[in-house]
């Protein structure tokens, strides 16, 4: 019901843009794409995902039959409200700096008995099986802080070390076209194609950039976590495939994350 | 999986235990970096691990960039003339090719990610980031616009010897463009083979035959 309204709304959103002359349509495009993203705010399926997640977070799962109620992601044991916004960040009962979906893996260990090791080789087949219910959970965790501000806590000395190493990731060049993170999002107002880009070397502002994701995809119908967003930049600059949950990852995301202090995020974003 | 996870973990640690003493050192961070690319890759498709070596204009630049400072003017000359050195020309000695493959090439943005076959055809990526003619209007701003590039430079025939410059310097920007500028963000697109020589005549066709739509 809700996936048809939004196909029509999308057909109209096109429509829209197709009737514009040539000359104005690239301001054209950037406000009708606007318009395509407020008229979509009603019906975003990224809704489905976090209700689904809702559900399995209540849920007794796993070789132990238990919830992911008492899962802690740094505020406390079944604190969600705000959790997010500062993720990722150091965990001392793992002596690692983890994100969310990290986090995730190491609370369905611990509390649901499952094996780390199946997690990440589920999660590496984003979408599919088990990394579709991690998702799901991703989305009603990350769900739980919609509208706050990012905030990642920078005391620990292996945070410090992540952003360091997150900034060196970011402007790493390599690959057969010389391709780092940096080589579109260094700078700002730059585009590829008609695709706006991002200044992620500083805080882009309220709901972009690392503050716009986890978001659904309408091209594709999926929803996309910060580690399926991380993985799909890495393809497009010609790297090898990060590993889910990797310290790259995580340390770009703490570069990004912690550059976004004070920007809003709008979990779950709905993206072209 | 986890387990190399734990391997990076514990080298980060250790890393970080030696730095210990004051708080890490740049070049300390610099070596945590190094071992956290190693342990979070893996191979996929065509995307090999040997990607994640950098040559040293890479090495170079992208060490200035994380400090936010320009090369010195040294260092820069050594990775140009470094890479002066990787320019081939074109066998026959001729530099224009059909324009409307080079239009073709420039449109395209295919090749070389893990998800497109090895015996696939690469794009050249160019509208990805420059613009290039009037008709195509969804194109990139990374790179400078490139529409009118051989008329803004007096080609009228890109035969006579009096266009010779500006062919061959267009040719050692696609080959190579870091024998210019040492940390230019353009691929270096003979160079490490995204295009071979054919295709990167008709690239050139497309940027200099009065033809082209580029130069109308």
């Amino acid at each position: 019901m809700k996936k048809s309204m939004v196909q029509r709304q999308v057909l109209a959103a096109a429509a829209l843009l197709v009737g514009m002359g040539a000359a104005l349509a690239q301001d054209a495009t950037a406000t009708g794409i606007a318009q395509y993203r407020e008229m979509l705010q009603d019906g975003n399926p990224a809704e489905l995902f976090e209700m689904k997640g809702e559900k399995l977070w209540t849920q007794n799962r796993g070789p132990k039959n238990a919830t992911l109620e008492k899962c802690d992601f740094g505020k406390g044991p079944g604190v969600l409200k705000g959790a997010f916004v500062e993720l990722p960040r150091y965990f001392a009962d793992t002596g690692r700096v983890q994100d969310l979906e990290s986090r995730l893996i190491t609370c369905m260990e611990t509390l649901q008995g499952y094996k780390a090791e199946d997690l990440y080789k589920a999660a590496a087949n984003y979408g599919k099986g088990e990394s579709a219910n991690m998702v799901a959970i991703t989305t009603y965790v990350v769900t739980a802080s919609k509208g706050m501000d990012f905030a990642l806590p920078q005391g620990n000395e292996k945070e410090k070390t992540m952003y360091e190493v997150g900034k060196r990731l970011f402007f790493a060049r390599s690959g057969p076209h010389d391709f780092a993170c940096s080589t579109c999002h260094g700078v700002d107002g730059q585009r590829i194609r008609l695709q706006e880009l991002p200044n992620l070397t500083k805080n882009p502002g309220d709901g972009v950039g690392f503050a716009a994701w986890p978001a659904y995809r309408v091209s594709n119908g999926q929803l996309w976590t910060m580690q399926k967003r991380l993985n799909d930049c890495y393809r497009q600059q010609r790297f090898p495939e990060p590993k889910f949950g990797s310290d790259a990852t995580i340390a770009l995301a703490v570069y990004m994350g912690v550059n976004s202090k004070s920007a809003e995020s709008i979990v779950p974003a709905i993206k072209r | 999986m986890k387990k190399f996870l734990k391997i990076t973990s514990v080298s980060v640690a250790v890393l970080m235990l030696a730095a210990c003493a004051s708080s890490p050192s740049s070049a300390d961070y610099d070596k945590i970096t190094s071992q956290v690319t190693q342990g979070s890759f893996q191979a996929k498709g065509q995307a090999s691990l040997e990607r994640l070596q950098q040559d040293d204009a890479n090495r170079l630049c992208s060490a200035a960039d994380v400090a936010g400072q320009p090369l010195d003017d040294k260092t820069a000359q050594m990775i140009q003339a470094a890479n002066l050195k990787t320019i081939k020309w074109p066998a026959d000695g001729k530099f224009l090719g059909d324009w409307k493959n080079g239009e073709k090439l420039a449109q395209s943005g295919r090749g070389l990610t893990w998800s497109d076959k090895a015996e696939s055809a690469n794009g050249g990526n160019c509208y990805n980031c420059h613009q290039i003619t009037k008709e195509e209007i969804s194109y990139g701003t990374i790179g400078p616009s490139l529409y009118n590039y051989g008329k803004l430079r007096g080609v009228t025939d890109p035969n006579s010897p009096a266009a010779r410059g500006v062919v061959e310097y267009t040719w050692v920007k696609l080959w190579n463009a870091r024998a210019y500028s040492a940390c230019s963000q353009m691929p270096r697109v003979g160079h490490n083979g995204i295009l071979g020589e054919a295709e990167i005549k008709d690239v050139m066709a497309l940027l200099l035959d009065p033809a082209s739509p580029a130069n109308k």
